[in-house]
């Protein structure tokens, strides 16, 4: 038996998994990063758009602070996030991308002077301050107040992951390629690492560490067309739920974006309507202004997508060979802007569609992007329920984006998570020497490996590829943009029959060492699970909040529904997850519920709201000298780890 | 886009390392094209209903990733951006990128092949205070052009289509190639890099650096990104010679 010991195990080699890896290792600790493949082709070199911190230098961002940003990302969640964890990566997240300009990436600059932009359909000068010339600029992206979105032009997730990775490796930080976490080994509430099967050999390696942390990223793929990477299935979060002790929560939160390119789901970046992109529909007609007069197409994302598919339904798509679209303009923003700053949406646009954007318009439509929930932590990164398991990045429902996140918060979260949960994991190394007995370690690698040997010698059976569309099509027809009770019904009858089903893969190609199908072989199951849980919280989730739209309950029910939902799998020999729930407390939030501003305002409002209104009103006036700082401390004391809790300073601000 | 489909003909490489006595051979698939098909659409076809042992690596079938470089006609290229509609005949031979290590198929190893490249360039910034900068002050001031110049020269993603390419890369195993020119370059280009050109021609001084490129060029056609491997390996190789 093949076992490799490190004090700090962090699967997944995206923004997040580096970034916890980085701060293990620089308190100290061994660390060691599994991949599926080379880190720097984790899906998060995807993100083109930009990454979101409130540093104000552009003058579109005057009057930014943490403040603005902390309510742009609580209403942007349907208030359904955790607004202590919101405060967290607020107050952190300028650090954040102050410290990756220093590690090296060319940050798009404020220049001084005259500048055209395009802002709701016209060409507008606007005038940068001299003063911040040279400080990192930012666009405007849907769902925020200020221009917040720090961009390196048209590839900001490439340049943040090269800088992280080639901070990973002037560490000496090993990164495991090739590398599948396929089991986590826990015993009585404790996780020890986890069960890995080398994609190339085929041979299973035990890594045995005193702290594991999951940052495998979002699974977009339970869907059929999604703008997510082919390995973005959600493995991570599957093996955490297999261990029946910890629990992924909100599954059924999962965000459409409103501009993929059709048929194939490749995302052209919000960064298009940021920078003054416009949505037409058949008859070239700007409708967005239509249903949002305030924000229009920079509504927040479900919002738009909804809106968008709402109007395909009145007949107004572009009808196609693969179904109706609307078109995306940007032909307004001129070539020099595209080149520049949309320019990985022109290659897309001439790779996939045989289309000069700068001509013509592109045609999208609402596709699945962005996984909301994940592996249950709290605000230290740390599964509630089994101890030394961490989560970070997009796999994890740390839950600041609640059931919407906004553009620009995912990669500024698996960056400020990566730093406040690196601590915490570090802290645990700290004080939880490695104490394992080897029989324990054994008895996991048995269990995989005779579940391997028991699928490559099935003689007939199912195919897992079959299975996974079956899948993905039952997801996106059934558990897709809008929801009701007699779809969802169906889909989760239908997915339990699948996962039965999924007991008995077969395959056609019987070697161990490295084989596609039995990869597929290994995850599917995995999969089937997960889409369980996202359909089935679901169906009992009877509101409408955010990503998650039920036709059958349009309002948003705190009363009733301001809560999390847990899911389990306990039992093993279950067909279906057990779903708990977890109160968010009015009573301890900085921000209590209220209206996003979109469309009528229906809530069904919890009791408390008017007495936690009423009581933020007394602490106000019982402290009319305090200050925002006191004032946050007041309604919302946070506690980050030391090195992160100093204010941010600002261009003719300092540090207010 | 044609609305009548034809029958494409792929001839690909297969060859299983993992299997003892496997020797490698050229197969030949056919897949019904459909519109808007490109190599990724048509690869998963194949290993979905002809032949699922088929060895290839796509992640973000986007052109984003760099992972898919593979030989496609006789040129290196990324098979994800790739139509099939580009190829008139409708034969498609497909190749694993030479230059690195090959897993199985089309599968090539080159991300023990990156990270070497990034040791030995040295591949981040350095600079003794750059992990004492107080995150709580405004960040350093950056040239706007300048940021705009460093990103065009971050663009690469190691796909090794210019390794792939290059004749001396062929010819000297330690020749560091333009991918690692180019990262050097972008590296040289920073002014938060402190490195000397001293320091840079202790990387790239010699016959396996920038000396060793013969300029033919192989890596600035194939390169998939247009990134500027001419100019950049023009101008280190003068800013080299001038060192010593
Ligand atoms: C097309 C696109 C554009 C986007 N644009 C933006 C944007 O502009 N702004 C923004 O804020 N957000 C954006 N997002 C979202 C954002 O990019 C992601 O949420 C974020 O990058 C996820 O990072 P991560 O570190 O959590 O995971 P990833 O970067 O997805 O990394 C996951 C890692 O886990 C590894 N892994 C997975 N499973 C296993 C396993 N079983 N064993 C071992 N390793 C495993 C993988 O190899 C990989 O290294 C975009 C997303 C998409 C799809
Ligand atoms: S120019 Fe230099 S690096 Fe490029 S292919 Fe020729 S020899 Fe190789
Ligand atoms: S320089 Fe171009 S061809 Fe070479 S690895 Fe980078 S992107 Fe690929
Ligand atoms: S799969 Fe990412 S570049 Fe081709």
């Amino acid at each position: 038996m093949k076992v490799v010991y490190t004090d700090s195990l962090i699967i997944g080699g995206g923004l997040a998994g580096l970034r916890v890896a980085i701060a293990a290792r620089q308190r100290g600790y061994d660390s060691i990063v599994l991949s599926l493949m080379p880190a720097k082709r984790s899906h998060s070199s995807a993100a083109q758009g930009g990454m979101q911190a409130s540093l104000g230098a552009s003058v579109k961002g005057e009057g930014d602070d943490e403040d603005v940003h902390f309510e742009d990302t609580v209403k942007g969640s349907d208030w359904g996030c955790d607004q202590d964890v919101a405060r967290m990566f607020v107050n952190t997240a300028p650090k954040a991308i102050r410290q990756l300009a220093a590690w090296g990436v060319p940050w798009s600059r404020v220049r001084r002077g005259n500048r055209e932009v395009v802002i709701n359909g016209e060409k507008v000068t606007i005038t940068e301050k001299n003063e911040a010339h040279g400080l990192i600029t930012a666009r405007d992206f849907g769902g925020t107040k200020k221009w917040r979105t720090c961009f390196t032009s048209d590839g900001t997730g490439h340049t943040m992951l090269y800088a992280m990775d080639n901070k990973a490796i002037e560490l000496g930080i090993p990164v495991h390629e090739r590398k599948e976490a396929i089991a986590l080994i826990h015993e009585d509430g404790v996780c020890y690492g986890a069960i890995v099967r080398d994609m190339i050999t085929g041979e299973l390696i035990a890594y045995v560490a005193r702290t594991t942390t999951v940052a495998t990223g979002g699974y977009g793929r339970l869907y059929s067309v999604t703008t997510n990477a082919v390995i973005s299935e959600g493995i991570g979060c599957a093996i955490a739920l297999e261990t029946g002790v910890a629990s992924l929560g909100n599954m059924e939160a999962v965000q459409f974006h409103p501009t993929a390119i059709v048929p194939v789901g490749i995302l052209t970046t919000e960064g298009c309507r940021g920078d003054g992109g416009l949505l037409l529909d058949k008859d070239g007609k700007r409708f967005m202004p239509d249903y949002e007069p305030e924000k229009k197409e920079l509504a927040s994302r479900d919002v738009v997508s909804r809106r968008m598919t709402e109007h395909i339904r009145k007949g107004k798509g572009v009808p196609s060979r693969y179904g109706d679209h609307l078109w995306l303009d940007i032909t307004l923003l001129g070539r020099a802007h595209i080149e520049k700053n949309l320019r990985e949406v022109k290659e897309i646009c001439e790779y996939f569609l045989g289309i000069d954007p700068v001509k013509e318009y592109i045609p999208v439509r609402p596709t699945q992007h962005y996984s909301m929930g994940g592996i249950r932590t709290g605000a230290t990164g740390e599964s509630p329920t089994l101890k030394g398991l961490f989560a970070a990045g997009e796999c994890a429902c740390w839950d600041m984006h609640g059931f919407n996140r906004l553009g620009g918060n995912s990669v500024a979260e698996t960056v400020v998570a990566g730093m406040i949960v690196g601590e915490y994991v570090a802290d645990y190394c700290q004080t939880n020497p490695l104490r394992i007995d080897t029989k324990l370690i054994e008895h996991f690698m048995d269990k995989e490996k005779n579940k391997i040997r028991a699928v490559l010698k099935r003689s007939k059976g199912e195919s897992p590829i079959a299975l996974k569309k079956e899948m993905q099509q039952i997801m996106m027809d059934k558990v897709g943009i809008f929801r009701n009770e007699a779809d969802l019904t169906q889909a989760v009858e239908e997915l339990k029959d699948l996962h039965q089903r999924s007991r008995n893969i077969f395959l056609r190609n019987k070697i161990s060492s490295s084989n596609p199908e039995l990869v597929e072989a290994i995850r599917v199951p995995k999969m089937i699970r997960l889409a369980q849980c996202v359909a089935y919280g679901a169906l009992l989730r009877k509101e409408s909040r955010g990503a998650h739209a039920r036709e059958d309950y349009p309002e948003r029910n705190d009363r009733d529904w301001l809560k999390r939902t847990l899911a389990y799998w306990k039992d093993e020999n279950e067909d279906l997850p057990q779903l708990e729930y977890e109160d968010l407390d009015v009573m301890k939030m900085e921000m209590p519920p209220g209206s996003r501003g979109y469309g009528a305002d229906n809530t069904i409002h919890h009791p408390d709201t008017e007495k936690r209104m009423a009581e933020i009103e007394d602490i106000r006036k019982a402290n009319p000298k305090a200050d925002r700082f006191e004032m946050q401390q007041l309604l919302n004391p946070i506690e980050l780890p030391e090195k992160f809790r100093g204010k941010n300073e600002r261009i003719g601000r300092g540090f207010n | 886009m044609s609305e009548k489909e034809r029958i494409l003909k792929f001839h690909i490489l297969r060859y299983n390392p993992q299997i003892k006595g496997d020797t490698p051979t050229m197969k030949i698939y056919e897949v019904q094209e459909a519109p808007g098909m490109t190599i990724f659409i048509a690869l998963n076809d194949i290993r979905e209903k002809q032949d699922p042992s088929l060895q290839f690596d796509f992640i973000c079938r986007a052109g984003i990733c760099g992972s898919c470089a593979m030989i496609i006609n006789g040129q290196p290229d990324l098979a994800c951006r790739t139509l099939t509609s580009k190829f008139p005949e409708g034969e498609i031979k497909l190749l694993p990128l030479p230059g690195f290590e090959l897993i199985g198929d089309l599968s090539v190893n080159t991300g023990k092949f990156m990270r070497a490249m990034s040791e030995r360039v040295e591949s981040w910034i350095h600079d003794q205070d750059a992990d004492n900068v107080d995150l709580d002050r405004l960040e350093e001031r950056m040239d706007p052009d300048v940021a705009d110049e460093i990103y065009e020269l971050e663009r690469c993603v190691e796909c090794g289509c210019c390794i792939s390419a290059c004749a001396t890369k062929r010819m000297r195993e330690g020749f560091l190639g333009a991918v690692g020119l180019m990262r050097l370059a972008r590296y040289a280009t920073d002014p938060r890099d402190k490195r000397s050109n001293e320091d840079f021609y202790e990387i790239i001084g010699d016959d396996d650096g920038v000396f060793g490129c013969m300029t033919l060029l192989g890596c600035q056609d194939y390169c998939p990104k247009d990134l500027p491997l001419q100019i950049q390996i023009a101008y280190l190789r003068r800013k080299m010679a001038m060192v010593r």
